[in-house]
């Protein structure tokens, strides 16, 4: 019981970075309809800025004594620099590329995100050596309660607070702003949209700014949870991307709620089979999944019947 | 149609020329091969280009085989390192424990043309390792393409983003499935294991080593002339007009009477077993440790961009595209002087502009500029002692999105090099409709 507790925590840690990098791809994807391969880089400079960032404020190190407000201003800064970076290559390397055929524009984002993972690896960006990110919480191993004989720490609890938090934010931008209003009729329908007066360019911009904010917030999650910033082209971040996107289409790509459900449901899945079955095909999992998802559903799980037209 | 016409409808050759119709395509791979062998190779400065000479052949064989999925049917895969790495690691495995079972050692037992080795070859000029080597390589390619159809099969159920994603997932699961195999058996013990379990000890995440290498710049070759060959043929038959117009329009086709699914899994399953073949080629080559990370992801999107590159459909466009996009991230290693590229360049410019040609002249131009450009950063990086080998795969990934923007149908679009230029129409029979 406890060990199946202790699992299911460490599935909501982990659906909690899955889902919040999702939320990037499905809404990408569901206002330009194509797979922003990119968005896996972009989580990968947020885990890096929180390291950059606190390393320039003299947080890091074992002598060091970060303040109160250290992890919210290290998440601010990471997230602003990542929103930036995600409209900037909407601007300039998608936006041109607006009507040209879906296989170019995959391209294209396979070359942005070649472009970020080398370009993080010189010498006066991120560099080649792994690092050590700091916990900048006092106290973050805490336990706060012990449930089921299983602590839940300080970090835990902070860390599910701002996840749950901004995707409900999101939610209701999405679902309750006339900004979100305009994001899903450009979805729906990008040249009618147009129409009736949604300024579709600068809608399809915010997604990207707010996609890579939130992707910037599952890098923080990333660092601050398991502490070690692998080198900026490292498999696993690539494999963090390619899983994050896996969730959004198990949960409906285009549906944000889906994502959400998605993430949680695939880290779930990670951790259970990795701790019940074999921890070696814990990646095998998530494909395998993935196949079977779109095989007898192809729309996701809570994705609408996409219906082919003549 | 005069009835000579080897185009017309009633034209019987002799015996003679069947034999002479149907061997000279298949001795002009061989020739192809021989030259590339032994008159390219040699003429190559140092070892390291006739290792790069090998990966561009390598990449052709992988370009133009998913060409005839993604090109030519219009599916969208993305998961063609996985087909390579189910044919590398199954011609890896015969090769090795049949060397064993065979000589009891997992040595060199070939002829000439497959040694690949340093110095002069004192040997037989064909060994039995040769006819492992190549049965291993065709058992690669078939074992891929039976893989092929049941990767192929969802595509009846899924269209573009989702079949993509279907195959990089697939491409995936190989990858990780290699990883958690046992470790090689030394040639000492491979006999104790007991046979099927044997030849699942392919060294996991460490890489498959201690095999023997077989590739040679002929064989590499050798398979891109047979590759080209069936994808030039295939293209113009029954079967690739029935692949154009699925990539065309699907639907139309199947009204048509075309049967879609036959038709996708057979591009699927072509294409699987000449990348299979391909990674035959790979896993043999000199040094070479078959690593399971190098086939992932990765090496599937190196091949898609090279199709894409070249021109979706394009033969001579993916071969070309794979020629340059091998040399150019080595050429980026130590950007050379561009300079000389001038030459040409700029006269063509100025002809043009003499000639009034303005919309050709400015491209020429933009080029002209581009270079001036290029030796300035060049210079100036050295000047102050920057690392240029650093800024390979920025800039490779720079050029890639340029690329896109500039220039998205790709080198030559659908068509191939030599229809670029107007040719003279002769009389008007038989004249082959481009696609």
């Amino acid at each position: 019981m406890n060990d199946l507790f202790q699992t299911f925590v460490a599935g909501l840690r982990l659906g909690c970075i899955y889902g919040l990098v999702a939320l990037g791809y499905t809404m990408v994807y569901g206002v330009l309809r194509f797979i922003n391969f990119a968005h896996g880089d972009i989580v990968m400079v947020g885990a890096w800025l929180c390291f950059i960032v606190a390393r320039a404020m003299h947080w890091t190190g074992f002598t060091a004594h970060p303040p109160l407000y250290a992890a919210a201003f290290v998440l601010l800064i990471s997230m602003t620099a990542c929103a930036l970076l995600g409209w900037l290559t909407e601007r300039l390397a998608y936006r041109p590329l607006r009507r040209a055929p879906r296989l170019n524009v995959l391209i294209a984002a396979i070359g942005v995100s070649l472009f970020i993972e080398n370009a993080g690896q010189l010498r006066f960006l991120f560099g080649t050596e792994p690092q050590a990110m700091p916990s900048l919480l006092p106290r973050a191993q805490t336990a706060l309660i012990t449930l089921l004989g299983v602590r839940i720490t300080v970090l835990d609890v902070v860390i599910g607070l701002l996840a749950v938090g901004l995707m409900i934010a999101l939610d209701i931008l999405v679902f309750r702003t006339r900004l979100g209003l305009a994001m899903r009729a450009v979805a729906f329908d990008d040249a009618a949209a147009a129409l009736t007066g949604v300024p579709v360019n600068r809608v399809v911009g915010m997604t990207f700014i707010i996609g890579s904010a939130l992707a910037a917030a599952g890098g923080f999650i990333f660092a601050t949870e398991y502490h070690n910033l692998q080198q900026p082209a490292e498999m696993s971040w690539i494999l963090l991307g390619l899983k994050a996107f896996v969730a959004a289409v198990v949960g409906g790509i285009g549906n944000i709620r889906g994502a959400m459900v998605g993430g949680l449901l695939l880290a779930l899945l990670e951790q259970f089979g990795g701790r019940y079955v074999s921890n070696d095909l814990r990646d095998v999992y998530v494909f395998a999944i993935l196949i079977l998802v779109l095989l007898v559903k192809p729309g996701g799980i809570m994705g609408a019947q996409v219906t082919e037209k003549v | 149609m005069h009835p000579r016409d080897p185009r017309s409808s009633q034209f019987r050759p002799g015996l003679g020329g069947v034999v002479l119709h149907g061997a000279a395509p298949l001795l002009g791979i061989v020739a192809l091969a021989l030259v590339m062998d032994l008159l390219v190779a040699p003429l190559l400065p140092e070892a390291w280009y006739a290792k790069v000479l090998a990966d561009i052949g390598i990449n052709i064989v992988l370009a133009v085989s998913l060409n005839m999925v993604n090109g030519f049917t219009g599916q969208f895969s993305i998961g063609h390192a996985g087909f390579m790495a189910i044919g590398g690691y199954t011609a890896a495995a015969v090769v090795y424990y049949g060397s064993i079972a065979l000589w009891g050692d997992a040595g060199f037992h070939g002829g000439y043309f497959s040694y690949c080795g340093l110095g002069h070859f004192n040997g037989p000029w064909f060994g039995g390792g040769d006819l492992l080597f190549v049965a291993a390589c065709l058992i690669g390619g078939l074992v891929a393409a039976v893989v092929g159809v049941f990767v192929g099969l969802p595509s009846i159920r899924l269209r573009g983003d989702y079949l993509a994603i279907v195959t990089l997932g697939f491409g995936e699961i190989v990858r990780i499935l290699i990883q958690q195999t046992p470790g090689v058996l030394p040639p000492e013990s491979a006999a104790t294991v007991p046979a099927p379990g044997r030849y699942l000890h392919l060294g996991g995440a460490l890489g498959f080593t201690n095999h023997p290498f077989y590739t040679t710049i002929f064989w590499i070759w050798l398979a891109v002339g047979a590759t080209v060959l069936v994808a030039w043929r295939l293209r113009n038959s029954t079967y690739g007009r029935a692949f154009l117009s699925i990539r065309e329009d699907e639907i139309a086709a199947a009204a048509m009477g075309v049967p879609i699914l036959l038709y996708k899994v057979m591009a699927f399953t072509f294409a699987a077993f000449f990348a299979g073949i391909a990674g035959g080629l790979f896993a043999h080559q000199l040094g070479s440790t078959l690593n399971p990370a190098d086939l992932g992801f990765a090496k599937s999107f190196d091949i898609l961009i090279m199709i894409v590159l070249g021109g979706l459909g394009s033969i001579s466009g993916a071969i070309l595209a794979a020629a340059g996009l091998t040399i150019l991230p080595e050429l980026l290693r130590n950007p050379p002087h561009v300079w000389p590229l001038l030459v040409p360049v700029v006269p063509i410019a100025l002809a043009l502009l003499l000639y009034r040609r303005r919309r050709l002249a400015r491209g020429w131009g933009i080029l002209a500029g581009g270079i001036v450009l290029l030796e300035i950063a060049r210079d100036l990086a050295v000047a102050h002692g920057v690392q240029l080998s650093d800024y390979r795969m920025v800039f490779y990934a720079l050029s890639l999105i340029l690329v896109m923007i500039l220039r998205p149908e790709g080198l030559l679009g659908t068509r191939e090099l030599w229809e670029l230029w107007p040719r003279k129409r002769k009389g008007g029979a038989g004249v082959r409709a481009s696609s």
